[in-house]
Parts: C-alpha cells; sequence; structure tokens
C-alpha cells in the first residue's frame, strides 16, 4: 500500500510541474500583467523617472508587447534584474521577457536555452576614462584599475582584450551600474568598462560629464535584444514580431502621429494595411487581434521615435543611429517582411 | 473452585496504533518519516522533472573549461585561461584568508570588550555596551556596505598621490600607502630564495615560509622545555629560576639567522602608472569584509566572553585571592580556565556564523567561492544547480572541520569531572 502512494505522489508532482511550462500568453492573459525584466537602472534604457514610471529604450519593447498583448501598455509588473540575476530570472518564469540590454551570444542562445527574438541594439564593448587622466587609447591602460559588472560578457572580453595586448589590469567586479558608476566618481577604479551605450547613458547622468572621455576602441560586438525562454515558440513569435513592427513601421514612415489616420482605412500600400490589421489576418496567426502592432506602435511611436526620445541626440545621451539606422539609410536594422 | 482461564486474548485492531499507548510514538514516527520522504522524492522527482524540460542535465564537465575571468585577489597563480575549477579554488583560499583573519580578529576584540564591560570604571563598562549593542542589532550586510563606502569615500584615490601639488601622501616614512583601492604594506623579500615547492603540480609554496614556519615551531618547542625545567626546579626547590629571555632567545634568534642567511629584506610599494606597485595589497574589499565581520562577530563573542566570565563564582576569585594570588594571575589561572568551558561552545557557532557571513562577500566584490564558484562561474556557465550544490558542500565541509577542531579543543580545556 505504502508503495501506491509514493508512486501516486510521484505522478502528481510530475503532473504539477508539466503544467508550469503552459502557454505564457496564456499566463499573461490571464494574470492581465506582463511580467518584465529589465536593468536595475540605466538611463535612457531602463530607469523609474520621478514619478516612479518605468521609462527607456528597453522598457519601451516592454510597453509594446504589453499594449499589443493585453491592450494595455502600462499593464506590466517591472522586475529590475542585475547581471547575475537576470537568466534566473527568465529561465524560472519569474518574468516572461527579459528586455536588459542583454548581448545575444551562442552559449545563452543555445546552452542556457532561451530565444532571442531580435536586435534592438547593436552595441559594442567600450572604455570611459576621467580626461585628467590623458589616456586615449585603451592600449596605454597597463595597470589600471577597471571596474565591470560582474555576470556580462563584458568581463569575458576584458580579460580577453588585456591579455591579448600583454597588457595587465586589476578588475573591480562590480553587481550594479549604479554601484559602478560610485566607484568611477570616487576614483576606486581609473576605468569603467561596459557598452558604449551603458557608458553614455552612464555618463550622461554625471556633473560633469565633459570630464570624462570614452576611448575609441570599441573591444566587440554587443547585439542587444530581448529575449524569452525555449519552448515556448508562440510566445517567442509574439516579441519577436513586436519587435519587428516597430522597426517596420519606422521603415515604412508609420508614425505616431499618423497611424491613426492610417489605420482608420485600408490604404495603397498593401505591406502598412497587413501591418496595421486592415487587410489579411496576421494578428489572429499570432493568437492576438487584427490591430496589434497598431496598438504596439501607438505605445511609444515607432523605433525612430523610441531611439528619439529615449537616447538619440536631442536626449542628454546623444547617440547617433550608427549601425541602429534602417537598412535603407546604411544602418543594420532589417524588418523581415510582413506578409 | 474456579478453573484458571488465561485472559481474553486481546487481538491487534488497527485503531490501536493511536490509542495504545504503547504504539503511538512508534506510529507517529512511521507516519512522519513518511512524509518527509515524500517531501524530498517529490522535490527531487520536480527537481529533475523541471531541468528535463529545460532540457539541462547535470554534469559537471564544465568544471575542466577554461573560466574566461580574470579574479584581482589570488593567493595561486591564476589567470583567465585556467579552469573553472582552479578559479573556484582561488576563491575558496579567499574564503578561507577572510574568515582565518576574521575570526582572530573577532577573537581579540571580543574577549577585550567583553573584559572592559565587566569594568568598574562606568564610563568604559558603558561605551562597551554601546558598542555591543550597536554591531550586534543592525545586519551584517550593511555594515560590510558601510565599511566599503566609507574606505572608497574618504581615502584619497593613488592619483592624488602624484605630481609636485599632491593632495596625498604615503604613511610612516614612505613606507605604507592608504589609498580609496586598499592598503598597500611592504613586502617580506629574499635576495638568497630558496625556491618554491609545487604541491601536487597544482601551485607551489614558498619554501623560505615553510622553513620559517619549521624554526618557529622548533623554538617555541625548546621554549615550553625550558619552561619544563623551570616548573621542575621550582617544583623541588621552590624559587623558581628567571628563563623569559632564554626562552625568547631560543625562539628569535634561530629565525633571526635564518632571515639573515636568506638575505631578508623590505619591499616598499611605489607609485606607478595608475596604481602603486611593489608591496602588499590589501584590496578595499578585503579590508571592508574583515573589518565589518570581526566588529560585527566580536560583540557577540564579547556577550560570550562577559557570560562565561560571570558564570564563575565570586568565591572563586575570593578563594585565590586569600591564597595572596595576584589579580592578572587569578584572571589566568583560576578564572579563565574554568570560563572557556562556558565559553568555547558559543565561540565555536560564532566562527561558524563569521566564515558563513563570509559569503556576502559579493556585496564589495571580494572574490571568495560564492563570487566565483558561485557568482560568475554560476552565471557564465548557467549551471545553476551544479554550482549551489557544490557550494554547499564546500561550506558544510569548512564549517564541519572548524566545528572538529574546536570540539578536540574543547574536550581538551573541559573541566575534567571526578
Ligand atoms: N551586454 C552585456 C552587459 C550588459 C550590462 O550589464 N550592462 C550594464 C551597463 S549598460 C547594465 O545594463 N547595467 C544595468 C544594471 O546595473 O542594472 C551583457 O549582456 O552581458
Amino acid at each position: 500500500m505504502k508503495k501506491t502512494v509514493f508512486f501516486g505522489a510521484l505522478m502528481a508532482a510530475g503532473v504539477a510541474a508539466g503544467a508550469a511550462a503552459a502557454a505564457t500568453l496564456d499566463d499573461v492573459k490571464a494574470r492581465g500583467k506582463l511580467n518584465c525584466g529589465v536593468a536595475t537602472g540605466v538611463p535612457g534604457f531602463a530607469a523609474p523617472d520621478a514619478n516612479g514610471e518605468w521609462k527607456g529604450f528597453d522598457v519601451a519593447v516592454c510597453r509594446a508587447v504589453a499594449a499589443a498583448v493585453l491592450d494595455d501598455a502600462s499593464a506590466i509588473e517591472f522586475v529590475p534584474t542585475t547581471g547575475k540575476t537576470r537568466f534566473t530570472a527568465l529561465a524560472s518564469g519569474e518574468i516572461d521577457m527579459l528586455a536588459r540590454n542583454t548581448t545575444w551570444t551562442f552559449s545563452r542562445d543555445v546552452d542556457l536555452k532561451f530565444t532571442f527574438v531580435g536586435v534592438n541594439y547593436y552595441d559594442g564593448q567600450g572604455f570611459m576614462v576621467p580626461k585628467e587622466l590623458g589616456v586615449t587609447s585603451a592600449k596605454e591602460l597597463d595597470g589600471a584599475t577597471v571596474c565591470i559588472q560582474t555576470g556580462t560578457t563584458t568581463e569575458l572580453n576584458l580579460a580577453d582584450f588585456f591579455r591579448v595586448n600583454n597588457l595587465s589590469y586589476e578588475p573591480v567586479p562590480i553587481e550594479t551600474n549604479a554601484e559602478a558608476q560610485q566607484q568611477y566618481l570616487a576614483g576606486a577604479c581609473d576605468v569603467y568598462t561596459t557598452d558604449a551605450s551603458g557608458l553614455a547613458a552612464t555618463r550622461a547622468t554625471f556633473e560633469n560629464a565633459a570630464d570624462h572621455v570614452i576611448l575609441p576602441e570599441i573591444i566587440s560586438k554587443e547585439p542587444l535584444g530581448p529575449l524569452v525562454r525555449h519552448g515556448d515558440d508562440e510566445w517567442g513569435d509574439i516579441v519577436r514580431w513586436t519587435l519587428n513592427a516597430l522597426i517596420a513601421a519606422e521603415e515604412m514612415g508609420v508614425t505616431s502621429a499618423n497611424i491613426a489616420e492610417m489605420s482608420a482605412a485600408a490604404g495603397d500600400n498593401p505591406e502598412i494595411n497587413r501591418l496595421l490589421g486592415t487587410e489579411g489576418n496576421l494578428g489572429e496567426m499570432l493568437g492576438l487581434s487584427a490591430d496589434w502592432a497598431k496598438k504596439a506602435i501607438m505605445a511609444n511611436g515607432n523605433y525612430g521615435e523610441i531611439f528619439a526620445t529615449n537616447i538619440g541626440v536631442d536626449t542628454p545621451i546623444g547617440l547617433a543611429r550608427g549601425l541602429n539606422a534602417q537598412w535603407t539609410e546604411g544602418g543594420l536594422l532589417y524588418s523581415p517582411p510582413f506578409r | 473452585m474456579t478453573t484458571l482461564t488465561d485472559p481474553p486474548r486481546e487481538s491487534f485492531r488497527l485503531s490501536m496504533l493511536i490509542y495504545d499507548t504503547r504504539y503511538r510514538s512508534m506510529t507517529i514516527q512511521v507516519v512522519a518519516m513518511i512524509c518527509f520522504m515524500l517531501m524530498a522524492a517529490w522535490l527531487i522527482n520536480n527537481t529533475t522533472q523541471n531541468l528535463e524540460s529545460l532540457g539541462k542535465k547535470i554534469e559537471f564537465g564544465f568544471l575542466a573549461e577554461p573560466a574566461g575571468y580574470d579574479i584581482n585577489q589570488r593567493l595561486i597563480d591564476y589567470t583567465s585561461r585556467d579552469t573553472h575549477l582552479r578559479a573556484s579554488f582561488v576563491g575558496l583560499l579567499n574564503t578561507l584568508l577572510v574568515a582565518v583573519m576574521g575570526c582572530v580578529l573577532a577573537t581579540i576584540l571580543g574577549v577585550f570588550i567583553g573584559v572592559l564591560r565587566l569594568s568598574k570604571n562606568w564610563l568604559i563598562a558603558r561605551i562597551m555596551t554601546i558598542y555591543v549593542e550597536m554591531f550586534r542589532n543592525v545586519p551584517v550586510l550593511l555594515w560590510i556596505v558601510l565599511f566599503m563606502a566609507v574606505l572608497i569615500e574618504t581615502l584619497p584615490s593613488p592619483r592624488a598621490f602624484r605630481g609636485d601639488n599632491a593632495t596625498a601622501s604615503m604613511w610612516l616614512g614612505d613606507t605604507m600607502a592608504v589609498t580609496n583601492r586598499g592598503v598597500y604594506i611592504p613586502e617580506p623579500l629574499f635576495s638568497r630564495p630558496l625556491g618554491d615547492l609545487p604541491v601536487f603540480g597544482a601551485f607551489n609554496i614558498s619554501l623560505e615560509l615553510l622553513l620559517l614556519v619549521a624554526i618557529l615551531i622548533a623554538g617555541l618547542f625548546g621554549a615550553r622545555v625550558i619552561g619544563k625545567r623551570a616548573d621542575a626546579v621550582q617544583e623541588a626547590t621552590g624559587d623558581r629560576p628567571t628563563t623569559w629571555y632564554i626562552q625568547l632567545g631560543v625562539v628569535l634568534l634561530p629565525l633571526i639567522a635564518a632571515l639573515l642567511a636568506m638575505g631578508f629584506h623590505l619591499g616598499y610599494p611605489e607609485l606607478k602608472g595608475f596604481n602603486f606597485a611593489g608591496g602588499i595589497h590589501m584590496r578595499n574589499s578585503l579590508i571592508a569584509l574583515w573589518l565589518a565581520l570581526s566588529f560585527y562577530t566580536a560583540a557577540f563573542i564579547a556577550e560570550i566572553v562577559r557570560a562565561g566570565i560571570l558564570a564563575i563564582s565570586k568565591g572563586q576569585t575570593e578563594a585565590a585571592n586569600a591564597l595572596g594570588m595576584r589579580p592578572g594571575r587569578t584572571m589566568r589561572l583560576v578564572i579563565l580556565p574554568q570560563a572557556l568551558r562556558v565559553i568555547i561552545p558559543p565561540l565555536i557557532s560564532n566562527y561558524l556564523n563569521l566564515t558563513k557571513n563570509s559569503s556576502l562577500a559579493i556585496a564589495v566584490g571580494y572574490m571568495d567561492i560564492t563570487g566565483t564558484l558561485g557568482g560568475i562561474t554560476m552565471n557564465q556557465t548557467g549551471r545553476e544547480l551544479e554550482c549551489l550544490l557544490m557550494l554547499m558542500l564546500v561550506y558544510l565541509a569548512i564549517s564541519l572541520t572548524i566545528s572538529g577542531v574546536m570540539n578536540w579543543y574543547n574536550e581538551r580545556v573541559k573541566l575534567v569531572e571526578r
């Protein structure tokens, strides 16, 4: 008799474990909220503003997905994650997606079992130093003390760069961007290294931003993008195509200013019609409403608008489009067709 | 006449398992055991199921892969091309280093504070009370972060030492530099070194150090023999020959001779490029963690010491005084040996606490084993379960070793009851 009870319990446990891996879309809809993992605080990318509302380039991706799925760009539970906690949070199901300047790498995709749905920022690792040190190239950093965030690609690139160039350095491992900033400003490290976009964002918050220079060397490729767990391709498709919708909208000239007018009735560009749901049934294929992409774009505008309001040249962060321009403008952004 | 019949044989009924006191405790234990096993089975099953649905297998092959990251404080040679296993080992040594340093300092501070808290001087006793209450009632993580923040924000950075109008200068005749990246102290160097002794081909132990330790132990042993002889003379004649200078000589002279023979000198830190070079670099993270853990644990040890001393009845002191013993000797020969009996068991658990608390190291970026194996390695390889299991085993082993050693010591100082 004891044996039956035992196996009964095992079976029950098995069923419970199986049920936990159900469709993310249904979970999100049932919950009425999207759990989105973001950074703990990188101005311009993900940071709460004075009213406690999350703002930023990565946050905008979360908002677009929430708008597409739940028709409410504010139905989001933002979960701040550090470089170390982000993957556990996603793998364990605590968050439905991660939009936290995370580099798409082979091992994260294949070994850690995540699906990167695309790239929302093409970046590379850079170095920031105080101007007074008089350093003009990363090759002059022999013997320097370098602040790095642990659990990132940054620390691996850094080790390789210094080894290959036969330079010595002293790493100071740090958990969050805010702590790194504090140590760097106090002079506890000579150099702060992370993604160049993160450096620009961090520098923008300094009192004397002009006293710090970002060195010309970019030592790695850091394609940053949102990611989801392996194993739920339907959910992965939703996040992927929401990102593509933002990018395609810019390419096709759909902006938050003209979208109401363009989506009122089918126009003469069939791809715009399909994107905005006035033609075809792309939304239905995703398991969403016909105007999902319209809602996603209306949340914060198209990719170009999101870039310009959060990190563009007219913001304190002042990043140029560079690689992140549309392919038609010589950049790398290239959304597959909506067809 | 009545015939004697057997009492009716009680047949066993199921309800007796609960109502019959002969069986009840057994029943409860069996049920509890089954519940426990079911729970364990469920946990294990759930884990394996979930790992399987994620497509992950438990395997430890990653430990042999190159780690790829650098570690700032390493007691053995390590580069980013070495394996994750070696990185874990570097972390383990860092854990042990801070734990040992912490236990030593915490004990010294704790004994001082505990004794001073019993002082008849009102002010001193009060100050010690404030110390104890302050440190033991604030979480140790906050102390660690606070110490680190103070070190970083108040001390000058190496830049401040440079140039003609330097705002900071070195201490103690330019032999020591105190910066917000750590403290640089002179290092021992040997102009006629003996070389290194490779252990298992994995790391090297310097022969100079081994030799010095051996000479020191021999010296201490010699001093003990001399002390024993003095005891014997005292027993026989009542007069104790003065031996302290001979004992001191036996310990120190061979050491000094060995140091001279190996060409001992100090290497001083000096400003080179971005940082000081030369000397021993005690990083901020180590200092902050060490001080915070020691000060925090010292508060607990002080209370233990105080309790231990108070546990010895006043009559013991009075009896010792009546025999004409001076207070110092009374403390050393009468009170402390008895108090130790009370002090040691809780002291063990405080040593264990300190060691386990050292896993908060990552808060200040100290690369202990939680920072390497349980931090960067875990994060870069994604092997959470494997890393955490290993980490738990390591801490378990450290803790069991400490408590084993301390229990052995406790056994030795325990009052032998007759
Ligand atoms: N792209 C790298 C590094 C990402 C990273 O950690 N960037 C920093 C600086 S931009 C950051 O996002 N910090 C956010 C935080 O501290 O919460 C990776 O994926 O490993």
